[in-house]
């Protein structure tokens, strides 16, 4: 396996709260234009690590090597411009800012005009700003909301609303997205076109780190899949492996299984 | 074809309004001028104010950055332009140069408020302002021993007017045939500065910064995710809302050829605050409306209860001073009470209380 197929590293990252170890060492490679998932049992630290890579958390020890370069993810917005990009388990719009206003936020690490391009509307803000809002049509189409463009954002249905946040994480032209639970609380017809969608960004080049506990969409979606438990990885293997291994079995059930 | 016509006909209404309000701008000063010059010099003040209030309403409307300190940027702008343009240092520097000097020094003031406070939201923030915005006033106050900088509770005399060339804004001029006084001098001055941070204020809302502002206001953790740097955006917000409180300052300075610490009290910065609650925090028209009435009423309050006392009761039966801020205080209750948006509440926000209320 090259180098340039390898987009990121997590070496031996650590986080924990207290005497809590919500991460303990944990390592991960996750290949270029692959869905790579990460499961396990609630409060097995999946949420901590995606926190730790989008530098919402600082991690005690360990780094993450990003398209080659070692983040120093210690500010969300740095990780965001290199390239990470993530939705949240809960989901966290601009409520009060319509559909189209919420992916026009996401454009802005991508643009540059200021406040004096602002007061005087000289071209080059205008161009931008034409160019911003065409953008955000073309998400919110992509993601098959633009319906609803001029809604507040918090008027939107539950699974529009995860969609827009996938919009918006969009907009920030990433390389790898990060959902984090983004079929929590969706029905099976909702779910089934989450598929569909997330299918179509992988196949359009972006990388997909998936935090889920719906195991049939994780097992139908994801090439490797890696079980977290007690902020250990203890398994990182194709699906039908994963599935098959005592210790995710254990992890998930509870106790032996003999 | 068809659609031309359709759209001629807001253009028209648009430029109307324009005309109209143009008009009635440009009436006011003279109008105010037949009850005394007192009126016009109310009138420079409710200009003052939403002057003050639309570069509030940029941290607190816009960035939803609750600044209780607000006046510090104002007493800033003022002594700036006092102390460069008064016998106090024997400085006597135009004002084209003080009132950008008055605005930079306002914004490095404004960054460094910002600066500790960027982590702090809602009521915390308010309570650092608050306190920033005392410490202003009283360095003002101290600050005439050992070195006597701003004349301590004594404040600064004989402030130059502002003058271009000969044309002196503190004299009457007469421009054909009409005696132009000057406190008129200066209504046009601060129309002409209001519009500007009317357009600025404009113009702020609906691009990339203004977003930016709006999705921290709405959830700061989601804005730093989209790759927002909250932290100079934050900054941005308190540096241009102090700007504009450093300008006003100056124009104040130069207004009232005085200023002492006592004009920036913690009093000051909550009714610029409330004219921008009270009016429909980030709707411009509404922090208009706000800043005019909030002015207005009081004086209209101090003139008219005397009279009506007398013609009611025959006699003063309550101090007018005390009736005059009872009513007021009494008058924002029921507009919180029953318009808890604000007067004039953007569409948008009238929107989200009904549907809170619900």
């Amino acid at each position: 396996m090259g180098e340039h197929q390898i987009l990121l590293e997590a070496h031996d990252v650590a986080k924990h709260f207290g005497g809590v170890k919500a991460l303990h060492d944990v390592s991960l490679t996750i290949r270029r234009g692959e869905i790579y998932g990460l499961i396990g049992p609630n409060g097995a630290g999946k949420t901590t690590f995606f926190n730790c890579l989008t530098g919402l958390y600082k991690n005690e020890s360990g780094h993450f090597v990003f398209d080659g370069v070692k983040l120093a993810a210690d500010a969300p917005h740095k990780a965001a411009e290199v390239g990470i990009a993530r939705t949240f388990q809960n989901i966290r719009l601009f409520g009060n800012m319509s559909a189209i206003e919420n992916v026009m936020v996401g454009r802005h690490l991508r643009t540059h005009a200021g406040v004096l391009g602002a007061i005087t509307r000289n071209r080059s803000t205008m161009t931008e700003e034409a160019a911003i809002t065409r953008r955000a049509e073309e998400l919110l189409h992509y993601v098959g909301i633009h319906e609803r463009a001029h809604d507040l954002a918090k008027n939107l249905s539950y699974g529009d609303q995860r969609r827009l946040e996938i919009a918006r994480a969009l907009a920030t032209e990433p390389k790898l997205l990060a959902l984090d639970e983004p079929a929590a609380g969706m029905n099976g017809t909702e779910t089934e076109a989450l598929r569909i969608l997330v299918e179509g960004i992988c196949r359009d080049g972006v990388t997909v780190l998936l935090i889920e506990h719906d195991v049939k969409l994780v097992m139908g979606l994801c090439g490797r899949v890696a079980v977290l438990d007690y902020g250990e990885k203890i398994c990182e293997d194709v699906p039908a492996v994963v599935q098959k291994d005592p210790r995710v079995i254990e992890a998930y059930l509870g106790g032996s299984i003999a | 074809m068809n659609d031309q016509v359709k759209t001629s006909v807001p253009w028209q209404r648009h430029w109307m309004a324009v005309v109209l309000i143009g008009v009635v701008l440009l009436a006011v000063p003279f109008v105010a001028a037949l009850g005394g010059q007192a009126w016009v010099r109310i009138a420079n003040f409710a200009i003052l104010y939403v002057f003050l209030a639309l570069g509030l309403n940029i941290v607190v409307g816009y960035a939803g950055l609750l600044d209780l300190g607000y006046v510090a940027f104002y007493a800033v702008g003022a002594y700036v332009y006092a102390l460069l343009a008064s016998p106090h240092f024997g400085l006597h520097l135009p004002f084209w140069v003080i009132l950008p000097v008055g605005a930079g020094i306002a914004c490095i003031f404004g960054m460094l408020l910002g600066a500790p406070t960027l982590k702090l939201r809602g009521d915390y923030l308010a309570i650092v302002t608050l306190g920033f915005g005392e410490i202003i006033r009283i360095f003002l106050n101290n600050l005439n021993a050992p070195i006597n900088v701003t004349n301590g509770a004594q404040g600064i005399t004989l402030i130059d007017p502002i003058r271009i060339g000969d044309f002196s804004f503190a004299d009457t001029t007469t421009v054909l045939g009409v005696a132009i006084s000057g406190p008129q001098k200066y209504y046009f001055l601060l129309v002409a500065l209001a519009i500007m941070v009317i357009i600025v204020n404009i113009r702020l809302q609906n691009s990339r910064v203004g977003r930016a502002w709006q999705a921290i206001r709405e959830d700061e953790v989601a804005a730093k995710a989209c790759g927002i740097n909250t932290r100079n955006i934050k900054l941005l917000a308190f540096a241009m809302g102090a700007s504009f409180g450093g300008i006003a300052g100056g124009v104040f300075s130069a207004m009232q050829g005085f200023v002492s610490p006592e004009s920036f009290s913690l009093m000051e910065s909550i009714t610029i605050l409330a004219m921008v609650v009270l009016g429909g925090m980030g709707h411009i028209p509404g922090v208009i409306l706000g800043a005019i009435l909030l002015t207005a009423l009081p004086e209209v309050l101090r003139y008219g209860i005397e009279p009506l006392q007398q013609a009611v009761f025959g006699r003063m039966i309550i101090d007018p001073e005390s009736l005059r801020m009872l009513i007021f205080g009494l008058s924002m209750v029921l507009v919180m009470r029953f318009r808890p948006a604000g007067l004039w509440p953007s569409p948008q926000r009238r929107r989200e209380l009904a549907e809170s209320a619900n």
